[in-house]
């Protein structure tokens, strides 16, 4: 008996492990579909015209923000490129509060004033997507000086794409994070195309990782096809960060099945419908539900209901961007200065909203007057 | 009241807001070791520790973005630009990342960093040293541009753009750093987007800034032993623009000069002409006239030069052709 109990014993914390794994396995593939089925919405909406301007889709490269992002602690810091509601519903920002910003509208991550290229949550340290190639990654690295400098153990990531690596901004960022010893992931998406130009054409150099060298930074080549692979190697990342504050260069191998945005086709002039095609046989939904099954976490029974819950989830957000109301009129003056009011609505000039009060006579000439215009 | 040169007023102001509020750093090129290329942050490596008083390589555009990063979460960098010329390579870290992020994230994200380092024309540096770029900052929302023409507002101002929640952009005059000035003792800030007569008169509005100031007012004692009485308004913030100030003065003297350094072309003093003729056109006697820099890039030679530059005989020369007396 007294063994059987042994047995029981030390075998109960094994299958919660398993359990505890089984579960987070299902939760890496629900996000994976979570994203997928976003973004087949996001692309079907543009198509309606119900987003605008550019929008730049992420279905192809689920694994590398779900199997990172699974690595991160919720006081870390994220910054992203254009390409970023992948990374945001990774987050955990919700489809809704993502599909009302794509729309435009007032209930959306930056309140209808950001698109599809700035989403912003704050409250998840997701600090923004970027528009401009490359010039984000010197923030990142300023967000991980923030972290030395308060001696704290949080860790910033960033994504960019390959043809960001050609970008001054990438060299003098990364150079600095080394010489500095800050504690930041600088996370490359590899999907072979700076828009319609491949690596190739480019780039004197096709391995990005090796790119690190010129900053004797550590760095990794990662299979961003494969979720777990994906998660590990990031843990790996995170760890030199958060322990050593030792900077590391990923380079992640993906593939993106869409154009660069809605704007420009699958596969055209800069590309082959071969070459997509054969890249489709290493999708990361499809390749991880396999993993899933092979393991006997899942079946394709409960992955069809994952999905379907997916797709319901993702209708709802599109039902409710869809009815969520736009900016009121007066939010197109409002955000350019820190506590500002409109100067129509008779506010408050934001000379005077500083942290400490002005002189004595000074607020008295300033209230004296009418609103500065900005 | 202590008399300090502007540069080591503006030390002073680092000093006060770095030992005031633990958030405060200041980053560049050659700030700490070298104490300064125009030893602004003299000291301040001693008192700070390197953590808070940061050299970087020659990365214009990177360490910007190092300061943009580390204020959108809650630092208060101050960055250096060894001069404003350099400071094009950042531009884009101004504009598109500092300006924007507030309204981008909807007010969620701010960008509380003070950029600051010398501008404008010294002499004989040649072309790509010697140009005034406050029209380009002060033209994006969401900047603020601030340039003191004394030491006491630089002092001042300083320590409000520090304070500011808002990116600010500070462009210290190179030829002033030497100028000595009265400086209040104790605490003195002096609010942004609030401008400054530094000169009282009855016959004629001179609006400027910076470098401008002792120009104008050098041009208004030759005015007033013609018995010309001149009234110098020192904008000290380009961006907000102290419209009321400028319309109360030429309200009073119906006639109004507008002195800068920069360009003619798309300059800072078009935008204060916009605000005159609009909100005081039926004050006006005379059509605002405007005395810029030459529309040139800046010649080295030494006579070249001064022909390029706004001095007081031409200001002197505008005042008379307002008051139609040329």
């Amino acid at each position: 008996m007294a063994g059987t109990a042994a047995r029981r014993h030390q075998r109960a914390p094994s299958r919660q492990a398993d359990a505890a794994r089984a579960e987070e396995y299902r939760g890496w593939l629900r996000e994976m579909l979570l994203i997928r089925r976003f973004e087949e919405k996001a692309g079907e909406a543009y198509s309606l015209g119900k987003i605008g301007g550019f929008c730049h889709l992420y279905i192809g490269q689920e694994a590398v923000a779900v199997g990172s992002i699974a690595a991160l602690r919720p006081d870390d810091y994220i910054v992203c490129s254009y390409r970023e509601h992948g990374h945001a519903l990774a987050r955990g920002i919700p489809p809704r509060a993502v599909m009302a910003e794509l729309f435009g509208k007032a209930p959306g991550t930056s309140r209808g004033k950001g698109g599809s290229m700035h989403l912003f949550d704050v409250g998840r340290g997701f600090l923004g997507g970027h528009a401009i190639v490359g010039a984000h990654i010197p923030l990142a690295t300023g967000m991980a000086f923030a972290i030395k400098y308060r001696d704290t153990d949080q860790v910033t990531v960033c994504y960019f794409g390959e043809a960001a690596v050609n970008n001054g901004a990438f060299h003098e960022a990364l150079n600095m994070a080394a010489l500095w010893k800050l504690p930041c992931v600088y996370l490359c998406e590899n999907n072979r195309y700076g828009m319609g130009t491949a690596l190739e054409r480019a780039s004197a150099i096709y391995d990005i990782s090796e790119r690190a060298s010129s900053y004797d930074m550590i760095n990794e080549v990662v299979d961003g096809q494969d979720v777990l692979t994906m998660k590990n190697a990031m843990d790996r990342a995170v760890e030199r960060a958060r322990t050593q504050k030792a900077p590391t260069l990923l380079e992640v191998r993906t593939y993106r099945f869409m154009g660069h945005s809605m704007s420009d086709p699958i596969h055209g002039h800069y590309r082959t419908r071969e070459e997509v095609e054969e890249h489709r046989k290493r999708d990361p939904v499809a390749l991880w539900s396999h993993r899933l099954i092979d393991e006997g976490i899942m079946d394709e029974a409960a992955i069809r209901a994952l999905d379907a819950e997916v797709v319901t989830e993702v209708a709802d957000a599109y039902e409710f961007a869809e009815n969520a109301p736009e900016p009121e009129g007066s939010e197109l003056y409002t955000d350019v200065y820190a506590g500002e009011a409109d100067e129509r609505t008779g506010g408050q000039a934001d000379g005077s909203a500083q942290g400490e009060a002005p002189s004595e006579g000074a607020t008295d000439r300033l209230s004296a007057r009418p609103p500065i215009r900005l | 009241m202590t008399t300090l040169t502007y540069r080591d007023a503006l030390n002073a102001a680092l000093r006060e807001e770095m030992r005031r509020d633990p958030n405060v750093f200041l980053m560049g090129e050659e700030v700490g070791v070298y104490q300064g290329a125009y030893k602004v942050s003299r000291g301040l490596l001693d008192e700070f520790g390197p953590m808070r008083v940061v050299d970087t390589p020659i990365t214009e555009l990177g360490f910007a973005g190092v300061g943009v990063g580390a204020a959108m979460v809650g630092l208060r960098p101050v960055i250096e630009f060894m001069t404003w010329n350099f400071a094009l390579l950042a531009i884009d870290q101004l504009v598109n990342s500092a300006a924007k992020m507030r309204y981008m994230s909807a007010g969620q994200v701010g960008v509380p960093a003070v950029f600051r380092g010398p501008g404008g024309a010294a002499l004989q540096l040649g072309a790509q040293h010697s140009q005034a770029f406050e029209a380009y900052y002060a033209h994006i929302p969401g900047l603020k541009v601030v340039m003191p023409a004394t030491p006491a507002d630089a002092k001042g101002l300083l320590k409000s753009a520090i304070r500011d929640p808002d990116p600010v952009v500070f462009i210290e005059g190179e030829m002033l750093y030497n100028v000595k000035g009265e400086v209040p003792d104790g605490e003195q800030v002096i609010p942004l987007g609030l401008a400054d007569i530094k000169r009282a008169g009855r016959d004629v509005t001179i609006v400027c800034h910076s470098k401008s100031v002792a120009v104008s007012l050098r041009a208004a004692e030759q005015l007033a032993a013609e018995g010309i009485e001149a009234e110098v308004v020192d904008l000290r913030t380009i961006r907000p623009l102290d419209e009321a100030t400028v319309l109360e003065s030429v309200a009073h003297t119906h006639r109004c000069v507008v002195v800068e350094e920069g360009w003619h072309f798309a300059g800072v003093g078009a935008q204060v002409v916009d605000v005159v003729q609009r909100d005081a056109f039926d004050q006006l006697d005379a059509p605002v006239l405007r005395v810029t820099g030459a529309d040139v890039p800046m010649p080295y030679n030494k006579f070249l030069e001064r022909a390029a530059k706004a001095d007081p005989e031409k200001v002197v020369g505008a005042v008379r052709d307002v008051l139609y007396q040329s």
